[in-house]
């Protein structure tokens, strides 16, 4: 498995081929946010009586009464500086605003994602070690039970089961304002919150990678090159973990990488249910707000960060795979 | 007389699957000594893989091994645990399979693959291992292998990839080498470098060999003795002159006449007609009297009995038994 030198060159020329990538979807944020029905400036205005002139000098101090392409020359430009521009809402620049989010997010967003997958790997292999028992026939009943749920409906179970009545963890929110706010306490605090949101996250993408898993597993090892490694006396242990996993984990990564993506889109209502304060959050306060530089910022950072995971997921597979070739 | 390298009795194996229990090996008993290569033939589908299988025990659901005596080296492998069997695999019994493009890992290095079968048998440490991987290599004389050791399977032709299974299996010096179709995949020049070279080496290592074929030629060339295998039996057993000048078995002089020797013509060539048996659901009486040319009445319904019409030699059929009479 080592790491070939045209690996650093793919890398970067993925990178170079995300560029145009970007500025497509940024076009597509603009004008999508510019069909949606609704005017900030009401918005901003709320039941306050304004004179027709005030609104019109809201709009300039905006740019909202340029034309369009001027409009969306004028973003693209800044864009380009990282100027995302200003929240009609939280009066702060958005940019800021959003990677003040972003540690919440991918704090709970990884937490959730390494420890789903590595459990369902485990699970996985585990059930197709011993197919067709009460045991495997239980957890794929559980598995499919865990994908069905709706995620807000689960988060709200748990609250319901975990904070309001059994006490163990906190209703929302990420840190407790009573306790200390750094050290080893801050972290266990963290932690502390962190158990639920990430337990409700963490279901559906478990189940996927648990079900996927045992199919792969259960394939690979009747394959020809398994019954070579037990021919020539490898233990069944290594058999399953070294010769069997790494060939049917392949396609594991794909399916993580993707649904990186989806788990994005889910963070809006976990986010939500559970007062986490991260991007999905910051999206469903800026769609109640009509607030659209922030949502065209959300939308564009998290257009580019589906984008590097996916690159991401390519790069992994390619060390694991050495019969991929770099094009 | 020494007692023989391998000797298996009786050996039954069946496949439990949903369309019904499948009879792949029903009561196998063969011999093999010290040294000797030993060919099992027969038509696809008549149970010799799972013969192969079943000796080292690497059956798995759902098929199970039933019973019988696979003794190798006086110990009956089907009693040993797991554990003493798995040290076996690899080191003194040792497997070439059919298709060097599905039988070696994709994702592992040659060289450690090979490295992998010695660590495991001689407890040497990882350089030593890639040392005595490298010599394997070059026993089974691949062309510049301190570059081949480094390649992954991918990056080798078929041929190439055969002689790693090769050097694999011998890598430990195994005193019996099950080869299983070995050179089935190959074509036919690459074919007959591959049967020359596991020659060679049994020469120099003094293995024994099981051959499974379904090829009566390549038996002809690199054999000492034969069985012929027909629906999970074995039906015709002889050393190589012998069963090729006066076969006795109606199957085995039927396979003979399927097969184009180097002088035959093409207008005598035969094939068997009818279907190999499903043995989920095999023939009464004689498994092969539905496409037997010679088929008595009691072939119908009566198993025939194994005769043995001379010293190592034995046949299961009726119409040796008229003889007999």
């Amino acid at each position: 498995m080592s790491l070939r030198p045209s690996l650093l060159l793919y890398v970067a020329r993925r990178l170079l081929q995300a560029v145009p990538l970007v500025f497509v979807i940024i076009l597509i944020n603009f004008f999508l946010i510019h069909a949606a029905p609704g005017d900030p400036v009401d918005f901003l205005v709320g039941t306050m009586e304004a004179t027709p002139e005030y609104l019109e000098g809201l709009r300039r101090e905006f740019g909202l009464d340029q034309p369009l392409p001027v409009q969306l020359w004028r973003y693209v430009s800044k864009i380009a500086v990282l100027d995302m521009g200003y929240s009609l809402r939280f009066r702060q620049p958005v940019f800021e605003l959003i990677m003040s989010r972003l540690p919440a997010t991918l704090l709970l967003m990884g937490t959730a994602l390494v420890v789903s997958s590595i459990v369902g790997i485990l699970l996985g292999v585990a059930a197709a070690r011993r197919p067709h028992t009460a045991t495997d026939h239980a957890a794929t009943f559980v598995a499919l039970a865990g994908y069905s749920m709706p995620v807000f409906w689960l988060g709200q179970l748990l609250l319901i089961a975990f904070s309001l009545h059994l006490n163990w963890f906190p209703t929302q929110g990420m840190y407790d304002l009573r306790a200390p706010s750094d050290g080893w306490g801050r972290i266990v605090d963290v932690a502390h919150h962190l158990v639920l949101p990430a337990l409700t996250y963490s279901v559906y993408h478990l189940a996927l990678v648990y079900r996927l898993m045992r199919v792969k597993m259960q394939e690979t090892l009747a394959l020809d090159y398994v019954t070579t490694a037990r021919a020539k006396g490898v233990p069944e242990r290594r058999v399953v973990y070294v010769h069997a996993l790494r060939n049917a984990v392949l396609p594991i990564v794909t399916v993580i990488g993707l649904n990186f993506g989806f788990m994005l889109a889910g963070s809006v209502l976990t986010e939500t249910v559970f007062a986490w304060p991260g991007m999905g959050r910051l999206l469903y306060e800026g769609i109640q707000g009509r607030d659209y530089p922030v949502l065209m910022g959300l939308f564009t950072c998290l257009s580019v960060m589906v984008i590097l995971v996916n690159i991401i997921t390519d790069v992994v597979y390619a060390v694991i795979d050495p019969r991929v070739v770099y094009r | 007389m020494d007692a023989p390298l391998l000797q298996v009795e009786g050996l039954t194996t069946h496949l439990f699957t949903d369309a019904g229990t499948v009879r792949a090996v029903e009561g196998v008993s063969l011999t093999i000594g010290r040294g000797e290569a030993v060919a099992l033939v027969g038509e696809s589908g008549c149970g010799k893989s799972m013969t192969a299988l079943s000796l080292m025990r690497l059956v798995r659901p759902p098929g199970r091994i039933l019973g019988g005596r696979v003794e190798f080296e006086g110990r009956n492998l089907l009693d040993l645990r797991e554990e003493e069997m798995r040290r076996l695999r690899g080191g003194d019994i040792a497997m070439i399979f059919q298709d060097p493009m599905t039988f070696l890992n994709p994702l592992m290095r040659v060289g450690d693959q090979i490295a992998e079968a010695v660590r495991l048998h001689q407890g040497l440490d990882s350089r030593a291992a890639w040392r005595a991987a490298l010599a394997a290599l070059e026993l089974v004389r691949i062309p510049a292998p301190d570059s081949v050791i480094e390649y992954y399977p991918h990056q080798l032709s078929g041929g190439m990839r055969q002689r790693v299974l090769i050097a694999m299996a011998i890598s430990s010096r195994p005193s019996l080498l099950i080869a299983d179709e070995p050179t089935t995949a190959l074509d036919v020049t690459v074919q007959a470098q591959i049967m020359e070279l596991l020659g060679d080496i049994r020469r120099e290592l003094g293995s024994a060999m099981l051959l499974i074929t379904h090829d009566l030629g390549l038996v002809a060339e690199y054999c000492d003795r034969i069985y012929v295998m027909y629906a999970g039996q074995i039906v015709e057993e002889a050393d190589v002159g012998p069963l090729f000048a006066s076969p006795q078995h109606p199957y085995t002089r039927a396979l003979l006449k399927s097969t184009l020797g180097p002088d035959a013509r093409v207008d005598a060539f035969e094939s068997i007609s009818g279907q190999p048996p499903d043995l989920a659901r095999p023939p009464a009486g004689c498994r092969f009297h539905p496409r037997c040319p010679e088929a008595l009445a009691r072939c119908a319904h009566d198993e025939p009995p194994v005769i043995r019409p001379a010293a190592g030699r034995q046949a299961r059929c009726w119409l040796l038994a008229q003889d007999a009479a």
